[in-house]
């Protein structure tokens, strides 16, 4: 009834002793994410949460002691990678990395590591994930969601929240809201997820979230337009009044030569059979047109 | 960030490229002692080039060569000083005029979709390389260099004999293998040469031989990486930087100049061109692309109202925060803070949604603030503010 996290998840929060860390892993475990350990190497033995997390110092222990299926990172840029790397080596599943500001020839060797070792990596510079109801991971507010049966995959942060904020709004819940992070480098792409959502016995529509840069969206509406003909798919494109070649904010979101043009983007999914909205809050309406009862 | 090109040429050397010398002038004496010192070298002429990093500076004049001191001492006057699309020429390289016998270009650049560095090459040099993707891309070559391993020289060997560098091949090798290694070396997200070109050089003995150099470079670097090269840090050129563009880069802001009359202050990537999208769609023009960041406070909301505010063609200012980390209250504070400064009156439209947006909307009306609901209501509300300003 969800992807990359849920009922399952055993949740093992790197850098959890640190501000950020700890302060999301509250809201994560008020969530009701089961947090099963934390790990800040040299820290092994305490605890976090108020006692209610054990922490360790590699993440391979919290994996033989607490079955730690997936993980959460909030480590500093220049550890992040080596982070991620610990994870896969330690047979964590599903890696989600909250960090900015990893440079992105770092992400080159890593995405492949993860990839060798049959793991995923979300991110990073990511907002993380929420299955409505199960479990969320990273620091997507979890007021803004509502359960329901509507997959949300975005590149972008406030954003999504923005729009996710709208759907519920209406009325409209989520199965998982997934952020995939706006770096150039990043360890699961909007085919991706479209993919599993497709698989997905709980999602019945999708809505995607884009923005200038690259072809991610292009490529992952070129494979909707053939498989997910029979599934209600919406899409919101930021950026149309972006100039080319200057970096918006995220280091992935940069017009060059012409390509990757809110434009083209806009086109490629119209061609795929999105509706793609003017404004983030047009969204639920949209799905509705598009033959979601939910 | 971008470098200039002589600063790009040093990191070529830096790798073993073959780059041919060259000179930076600030002065028109400069120079002309640089032009004086190659042509007694035996350069037939040299090339005086404008040293910006906008593009097209050749069509602008900017690019010249000269045969003799004298001529070396009128181009560098002329170039010197020169406006290029907005920015003053202040420096200029010199070098020997290349004989050129055939021009190529070569890059590596980083391919998101493969998630790896991608080398490209094509026989068609010193024209953009998106001319050729549009018009031949078959002429381009391409390979990925192995995640793990880097540019294999197999590969390398390949993508030269597919660029028709058989006849160069020990030096195409080693320029390929070096556009990575700069790549690598230095955090780039670009290594560029074109051209590339096959020179024909007299040797000390007098005899005629063929050359593959690097005649000119260009490199991106990547802004993440940047605390680790101090270094690089020291090459981005304060002449070409906005100082409002400095100003919030220092106070941790990411801002970008637009043209419109409409302020915006976001806090999201994605959500600061969205509400730049939707004031163009309202009717507006944005002025900016502000981003505040995450988590951000009262002196940062500060710095970025006086960034939006010192741009005289804003007429409003549309303020849009979706809380998540970032508290709506800290940005309130912020703005009556920024507020009660500020130099000129100017319309100012606040939404602020999400984490402690209560206690921001208290703050906002005691303070006789213009609110907004929705992100579509605020633009509305900030265009027509703008509007009964201009009429």
């Amino acid at each position: 009834v969800s992807i990359l996290i849920g009922p399952d998840t055993r949740l093992v929060v790197q850098g959890i002793t640190g501000r950020e860390g700890e302060f999301h892993s509250r809201a994560m475990q008020a969530y009701g994410t089961p947090i099963v350990a934390g790990v800040t190497p040299g820290k092994g033995g305490q605890t976090a949460l108020d006692g209610s997390v054990p922490v360790y110092d590699t993440v391979a222990e919290s994996v033989r002691e607490h079955g730690a299926n997936t993980c959460c990172i909030f480590v500093p840029a220049a550890g992040a990678p080596d982070a991620v790397l610990e994870a896969a080596a330690a047979g964590i599943a599903t890696i989600f990395c909250i960090t900015e500001g990893i440079p992105a020839l770092d992400m080159v060797p890593v995405v492949e590591a993860v990839a060798r070792a049959g793991a995923r990596l979300i991110g990073p510079n990511c907002p993380g994930a929420t299955s409505p109801g199960s479990a969320k991971v990273g620091i997507i507010p979890g007021s803004i969601h509502r359960e329901g049966r509507v997959g949300v995959v975005s590149r972008s942060g406030t954003l999504t929240y923005e729009a996710v904020q709208a759907m519920t709004d209406a009325g409209v819940g989520q199965s998982t809201c997934v952020g995939i992070g706006g770096d150039p480098i990043i360890g699961t792409t909007f085919l991706d997820v479209l993919q599993l959502f497709a698989a997905d016995p709980g999602t019945d529509a999708v809505v995607l979230i884009g923005e200038i840069g690259g072809a991610a969206e292009e490529t992952a509406a070129a494979w909707a337009g053939e498989h997910l003909t029979d599934v209600p798919r919406v899409a919101f494109i930021a950026g149309r009044t972006a100039p080319e070649g200057k970096r918006m904010g995220h280091a992935g979101a940069i017009i060059s030569g012409g390509a990757g043009t809110a434009a083209s983007k806009v086109a490629a999914l119209e061609a795929a059979g999105f509706r793609v909205a003017g404004s983030p809050t047009e969204l639920p309406a949209l799905l509705r047109d598009a033959g979601y009862g939910g | 960030v971008k470098i200039q090109e002589a600063d790009a040429k040093s990191l070529l050397v830096a790798q073993g490229l073959p780059v041919p010398e060259w000179a930076v002038a600030d002065s028109v004496a400069d120079a002309r002692a640089a032009a004086e010192r190659f042509l007694a070298a035996g350069a037939g002429a040299v090339v005086i080039k404008a040293q910006v990093l906008v593009g097209g500076r050749g069509k602008a004049g900017g690019v010249k060569l000269a045969g003799s001191a004298d001529e070396a001492e009128r181009v560098a006057a002329a170039i010197l000083g020169m406006d290029i699309k907005g920015i003053q020429v202040r420096k200029v390289l010199v070098a020997p005029a290349a004989d050129i016998v055939r021009e190529y270009y070569m890059a590596a650049v980083l391919d998101r979709a493969a998630r790896r560095i991608l080398l490209m090459g094509s026989a068609e040099g010193g024209v953009e390389i998106e001319q050729v993707a549009a018009g031949h891309p078959e002429a381009i070559v391409r390979r990925h260099a192995d995640p793990m391993l880097g540019l294999l020289d197999f590969q390398a060997r390949e993508f030269a004999f597919a660029m028709g560098l058989g006849g160069q091949l020990k030096t195409a090798v080693a320029i390929a293998k070096g556009l990575v290694r700069t790549m690598l070396a230095n955090d780039a997200d670009l290594v560029e040469i074109n051209p590339l070109a096959i020179v024909r050089e007299q040797a000390p003995d007098g005899a005629v031989v063929e050359r593959l150099v690097c005649l000119d470079a260009k490199v991106t670097l990547d802004d993440s990486a940047l605390p680790r090269h101090p270094g690089l840090e020291a090459l981005r050129d304060p002449d070409e930087e906005d100082p409002a563009d400095r100003e919030a880069r220092e106070a941790g802001l990411t801002f970008i100049k637009l043209d419109g009359t409409i302020g915006c202050m976001v806090n999201g990537a994605g959500l600061a061109m969205t509400t730049m999208d939707l004031v163009k769609r309202a009717g507006g023009e944005p002025a900016n692309f502000l981003d505040i960041g995450g988590g951000a406070r009262a002196d940062r909301v500060a710095a970025a109202m006086r960034i939006i505010l010192a741009d005289p063609k804003v007429t409003a200012i549309l303020v849009n925060i979706f809380g998540g980390i970032t508290r709506g209250d800290e940005v309130a504070r912020g703005l009556i803070e920024a507020r009660a400064q500020q130099a000129r009156d100017v319309p100012m439209i606040v939404r602020i949604v999400g984490t402690n947006a209560a206690e921001a909307a208290a703050l906002l009306e005691e303070a006789r603030f213009t609110t907004a609901d929705s992100l579509d209501e605020a633009a509305a509300k900030a265009v027509a503010a703008s509007r009964d300003v201009a009429a």
